[in-house]
């Protein structure tokens, strides 16, 4: 299979094809000048003005925002001491794997039926921000472990022993030494988090309030209406030009970084 | 009491808390409601104790919804393997030092709305859609398009998961010692044997973590049977979900949740601790 890479490359590249279709097909039709998705009738900017006119969808936007952040931030922060802990064996570790794999294979109904009937019943905890908060976090925090930890096994423990051999505190040891052989990781697990909750439909669509309606449960109620609105599918082009600006830009200055630190980067 | 085991434990705390407080209570709730008895006025679970919503959701009524989402959440993670295995190898191998863009450039889609997506699919599989016209020009156009069928079902829920199934395959590509395929080769063996007998098994943590982030979500999912399929195609999840917001049957829906919750353990189950690293 190595013996000829162009037929795997091959697949590989209709995968992406596959990947992209849709959000090829989403930017072309965000330029649409009728609300139809499937048939394109003509070239208009309309629906990106109307777009920044439209005051429930900007409003939605910011709390969903807002939410991933403070989600990602928390889970990001406790997942993270979770890797750290479960580093070295020790007994009990096999049980803290296995609550800590339950919300990647829990279905999303069970843990969202589960949630509201707690919040409601059981802990009196109103839906809204809160209620989503906590759910949210709860569903995240277990990528964040899975991602940091695969980074933190994998770390040569002789990096931190040589760092303390030659003077280093434990905690100039862990700023100067583990925590810039783990910040990948942990980026990539607040980047996964903050993914998880933007987009999330199920858990959020049992938790939401009045007036804390997270952006996909305000365009699945919206959509199952009367379709999907243009306006939303001009902020989906949007937002994934902008995620493909910021990786291409990161890819750069981590390149840059690396020529500039020259071989010792690579290392690393 | 070991110090490493103090140290792990504060660790571990503040996740452990959180997840006692806000997942495991409320799991444990469902199971408490499964067996509680509906109350049609409030649409609450109350006593006393019984079996009957159990009965209820393994009547021969339900019994085709269970079959059709087992077989969708199935042909899904195979679906899953078969388009990400070449594409998580392809990486690892030949990547280079692009491999990390590569691996970005597979979850940059996911960045835009899931329903935004999935309606973007709705589109190109309607009668009047780019997927249909095209097959049209070769004679294999469909009357009225691929929706409400049991394909387009499958295509959204593959297309949904693939990452899930991506990204640990691409980890246990990544950790596999290619030398062993040229090895292999060497010493006779020929393209399938060495497949089956050097890449599969070398893969086979990746494989396994992959399959089980694909299979159990693809079970439980309803938003993209609901917006792709028809009345045909609803699935386990879509009946629980119908339970708790319209049907107002908590314990029904509870005992569904719970036997869906069974169905994960299963699996655990059956993978045993092979794959425990990765995932």
């Amino acid at each position: 299979m190595n013996r000829r890479p162009w037929i795997l490359g091959f697949v590989a590249f209709l995968v992406f094809v596959f990947l992209y279709a849709p959000i090829a097909w989403l930017a072309i039709a965000s330029f649409n000048s009728s609300r139809s998705l499937s048939r394109i009738s003509g070239v208009s900017t309309q629906w990106y003005v109307e777009l920044f006119d439209d005051s429930r969808v900007l409003e939605s936007l910011r709390l969903t925002l807002q939410l991933a952040l403070a989600s990602a931030v928390i889970s990001t922060v406790i997942g993270t001491l979770a890797a750290f802990g479960l580093r070295r064996a020790f007994p009990g570790r096999g049980l803290w794997t296995v609550l800590l794999s339950l919300p990647l294979v829990v279905p999303e109904v069970v843990m969202g039926v589960a949630m509201l009937g707690f919040f409601v019943k059981i802990a009196g905890i109103p839906l809204g921000f809160g209620a989503l908060l906590f759910a949210h976090v709860a569903f995240s925090l277990s990528f964040v472990v899975v991602v940091v930890r695969s980074r933190v096994s994998g770390m040569d423990v002789r990096m931190e022993e040589a760092a303390a051999d030659l003077g280093a505190s434990p905690f100039v040891a862990f700023r100067t030494v583990t925590l810039p052989l783990v910040a990948p990781a942990v980026v990539a697990g607040a980047a996964f988090a903050f993914l998880l909750s933007f987009d999330d439909v199920v858990i959020s669509s049992y938790l939401t309030g009045v007036g804390s309606t997270t952006l996909p449960v305000f365009v699945y109620a919206q959509a199952s209406k009367r379709g999907i609105s243009p306006e939303i599918v001009a902020l989906s082009t949007l937002m994934v030009t902008a995620t493909a600006v910021l990786l291409v830009i990161g890819v750069m200055v981590a390149s840059w970084r690396a020529r500039k630190a020259g071989s010792a980067a690579q290392l690393v | 009491m070991s110090r490493r085991w103090l140290k792990a434990n504060a660790l571990l705390t503040p996740t452990g808390l959180w997840l006692g407080i806000f997942l495991i209570a409320p799991l444990a709730l469902v199971v408490q409601f499964s067996f509680a008895t509906r109350d049609t006025g409030v649409a609450r679970a109350v006593l006393p104790w019984t079996t009957q919503a159990y009965l209820t959701a393994l009547d021969p009524a339900f019994l085709p919804i269970f079959g059709r989402t087992l077989v969708y959440a199935v042909v899904t993670t195979v679906a899953c393997l078969l388009l990400g295995f070449p594409l998580a190898w392809f990486i690892a191998r030949h990547g280079g030092k692009y491999r990390t863009v590569l691996l970005a450039a597979v979850l940059i889609p996911f960045w835009s709305s899931y329903l935004a997506r999935i309606y973007a699919w709705k589109a190109l599989l309607d009668g009047e859609g780019l997927v249909n016209t095209m097959l049209g020009w070769v004679g294999l156009g469909r009357d009225g398009g691929f929706l409400l069928t049991h394909g387009a079902v499958i295509l959204g829920l593959t297309y949904g998961f693939l990452p899930f199934m991506v990204l640990p395959l691409y980890v246990a590509c990544e950790r596999f010692d290619f030398r062993l395929v040229e090895a292999s080769y060497d010493l006779g063996h020929g393209r399938a044997s060495t497949f089956f007998r050097v890449v599969l098994p070398g893969v086979m943590t990746g494989v396994l973590a992959g399959s089980l982030l694909v299979l159990v979500p693809s079970a439980g999912d309803f938003v993209t049977p609901k917006l792709l399929g028809g009345v045909d195609q609803s699935t386990f999840g879509s009946v629980i979900d119908d339970q708790f917001r319209g049907g107002n049957n908590w314990p029904l829906g509870s005992a569904m949740a719970v036997l869906l919750l069974v169905l994960v353990v299963l699996v655990l189950v059956l993978r045993g601790r092979r794959g425990e690293d990765v995932l």
